[in-house]
């Protein structure tokens, strides 16, 4: 009987448990209007990766506690000093110094707002979200990048005030555990799982 | 607000002059279920010898180094799919290598390949481009596709690239195209162009005659972006011989192709456009600080650069090439162009990131009637022709390839071997295609210099080649 793929770290190693592939033998593939010659073969494949989020990995722990985490370069040295960046990234892109990690949902809260948007009527298979996607850059007051991520209610508007929200039920632990929804919205209307 | 060191800002500079001598490419098509890449790869170089009267053991013998462009491993479901490549075009035991730079690999390829013989390791070098995107479902290669964009912050957002893509299309669309519907047909006018011309190319993979309200009336993908906006998905090969001075001279020797001096240069940017931060317009040389100054004012929204409006990569290579071979105007100094066509918004954001038009103002190249073969408006040439080969939405994506194909495409404009390559009826039979009764011979008279742009996704990597005819050069020590 199968068991689904885990993984935990000890001692600096990753311990596995459970099955990371599956079995499937592939098929013929055969020209239809050639007397159906043989052209080729299916190669079905499922396997589980494993991806260490590293030095991000406060930010997407965070989001399943409620918190937006977002970094910034205290280098006194560094011409960009102060310089907050929205996607968390560990190191400065000018001085390469080691960023310090700041908690910014109290800024989100109040200053987020669309900078570009897109709704898109297709997805890519593994897709876990319902379409039509509503993809939205965020910018927010003093942050010198524009987060990109979705709009779970509504509508998107150039400049339209949102605000975040998390998956601390049943997390992901993935990007999708963050949305925003427009400014105003009841907490009733908020996708499954998810709170301000 | 970033800025750049003088250092990073130099203009480049060749060891020694670098020519393109051949180059050749597949057919192209969504898909070959019953042909091997190979096989592909073999057409491209077959064609590339029969260029200069060779058989391709001949030319083969010439070629030091090769480089090998191809994106997607994993659409092949093979890794070092270069040397499968490599071993089966008896090229063995050649020194090769790979390059992956996105949409924008067949662009790097060439750089690569130029760079090698500048330095004077290779005398003769063989640029081949291919992809495979035939070999899983369309929702799967969305996948794999998106599996381009950063997996941790974008992947997980539908796995679908174009999303990614298509937020800064809806800026540009807001900002500079401010939501005008005559904008919107400009748009539409581009794909009517390139599906046009692909017409006119056996290789090209979606010919179609259409109108503007066909465009208009196609299914949306990601508003204001229809299917008719999007380039096409395709399987097929190109490849280019670069060599040096004497060796060029030798292989052309009593042929068609007049060896063409080459030059590559290359510009990146953030994978995610969300790490994007303001910086100043970095010029060109047929721009002015002043002209900038109140681009918010005309346009609000546009305050940020490049913002979500703008590629800097794109504008980079540019600086470079315009500068390294003496371009002071792009219209005024090129004869035709091959741009990156990945949609139809994309196209006129490079018209202004290359400086065809200031930024703002790029769809007057289309509404001028400039960008065409022949301008709708006077009946007279166009004074700088665009994606004549039918671009990436009407003649192909192939993405390792397109690059190269670009470079044959101008290529054989230089040449003036469009019309022999593209009207041959053996050409159109031997790929069970159609030739249209009404074909056009859109060879560009006396073209002398030609441009061709390669573009990865959200820009994160843009090549820039220029061609010119070593008789015609702008600046005579480039």
């Amino acid at each position: 009987m199968s068991q689904i793929g885990q993984v935990s770290v000890k001692n600096g190693q990753y311990k596995i448990k459970g099955d990371f592939h599956h079995l499937e033998l592939g098929q013929p593939i055969r020209i239809a209007d050639d007397n159906w010659r043989l052209i080729g073969i299916t190669n079905p494949r499922q396997l589980t990766h494993m991806h260490s989020y590293g030095g991000e990995s406060v930010f997407f722990e965070s989001l399943s506690q409620g918190k937006l985490m977002a970094t910034r370069c205290d280098n006194p040295k560094c011409e960009t000093k102060g310089s907050i960046f929205q996607p968390f990234r560990i190191h400065c892109p000018e001085c390469l110094s080691k960023m310090t990690p700041i908690d910014m949902t109290d800024i989100a809260k109040k200053t987020a707002k669309v900078h570009t948007f897109m709704v898109c009527e297709r997805s890519g298979a593994f897709s876990l979200l319902d379409k039509p996607i509503k993809f939205i850059n965020v910018e927010f007051d003093g942050v010198c990048t524009i987060l990109m991520s979705y709009l779970a209610v509504g509508d998107p508007a150039f400049g339209m005030k949102v605000v975040p929200c998390f998956k601390r039920q049943d997390p992901t632990f993935t990007i999708l555990d963050l949305c925003f929804v427009p400014e105003g919205t009841k907490v009733d209307q908020l996708p499954r799982g998810f709170s301000y | 607000m970033i800025k750049f060191s003088d250092k990073q800002l130099a203009i480049p500079k060749l060891m020694r002059p670098v020519y393109l001598v051949t180059a050749g490419q597949s057919k192209f098509d969504r898909a070959f279920p019953d042909k091997r890449t190979e096989e592909l790869c073999v057409d491209a170089l077959v064609q590339a010898a029969e260029m200069i009267n060779l058989s391709p053991a001949e030319l083969k013998s010439y070629i030091h180094t090769c480089y090998y462009g191809h994106f997607a491993d994993h659409f092949g479901d093979q890794l070092l799919g270069e040397s499968v490549i490599h071993d089966r075009l008896g090229l063995d035991p050649l020194g090769n290598i790979g390059v992956k730079t996105g949409g924008a690999t067949g662009g790097s390829t060439l750089w690569e390949a130029v760079k090698a013989v500048a330095s004077g390791y290779s005398d003769c070098v063989l640029a081949m481009g291919w992809e495979r995107m035939d070999e899983v479902p369309t929702d799967e290669g969305n996948f794999y596709i998106s599996c381009a964009a950063d997996k941790d912050w974008e992947g997980p957002l539908g796995h679908i690239y174009t999303g990614y893509y298509a937020v800064m299309a809806q800026k540009y669309w807001k900002v500079f195209g401010k939501e005008e519907e005559s904008f919107r047909r400009t748009l539409a006018e581009i794909s009517v162009k390139h599906h046009g011309y692909a017409r006119m190319n056996p290789y090209a993979q979606a010919p179609m005659k259409i109108t503007v309200e066909d465009v208009l009336n196609s299914p949306v993908v990601a508003y204001p972006l229809r299917a008719l906006d999007c380039c096409v998905m395709s399987v097929g090969a190109a490849c280019a011989i670069i060599c040096d001075e004497a060796t060029a001279m030798k292989l052309t020797k009593n042929t068609k192709n007049k060896p063409l001096r080459i030059w590559v240069t290359a510009g990146s940017h953030t994978l995610r456009p969300a790490d994007r931060r303001d910086m100043e317009i970095p010029l060109l040389p047929n721009e002015s600080a002043d002209q900038y100054k109140d681009l918010a004012k005309k346009f609000p929204g546009g305050e940020r650069y490049p913002g979500f409006t703008g590629f800097l990569a794109a504008r980079m290579a540019a600086y470079y090439a315009y500068n390294q071979v003496g371009i002071k105007d792009p219209t005024e100094d090129l004869d035709v162009i091959e741009l990156h066509d990945a949609f139809t918004i994309s196209d006129v954001q490079t018209y202004e990131d290359i400086g065809i038009r200031p930024y703002g103002y790029g769809r007057d190249y289309v509404e001028s009637g400039d960008c065409y073969h022949t301008n709708p408006k006077t009946g007279k040439p166009g004074r700088l022709p665009s994606n004549l080969s039918g671009g990436l939405i009407g003649c192909m994506h192939s993405v390792g390839a397109t690059g190269i194909m670009q470079v044959f495409e101008i290529a054989l404009q230089i040449w003036n071997r469009w019309a022999e390559v593209h009207g041959d009826d053996k050409i159109w039979k031997k790929f069970n295609r159609q030739k249209p009764a009404d074909w056009t011979d859109l060879q560009v008279k006396d073209a002398k210099r030609a441009l061709a742009i390669s573009h990865a996704g959200v820009g994160s990597h843009v090549t820039c080649t220029i061609l010119q005819n070593p008789d015609h050069l702008i600046k005579k020590d480039a």
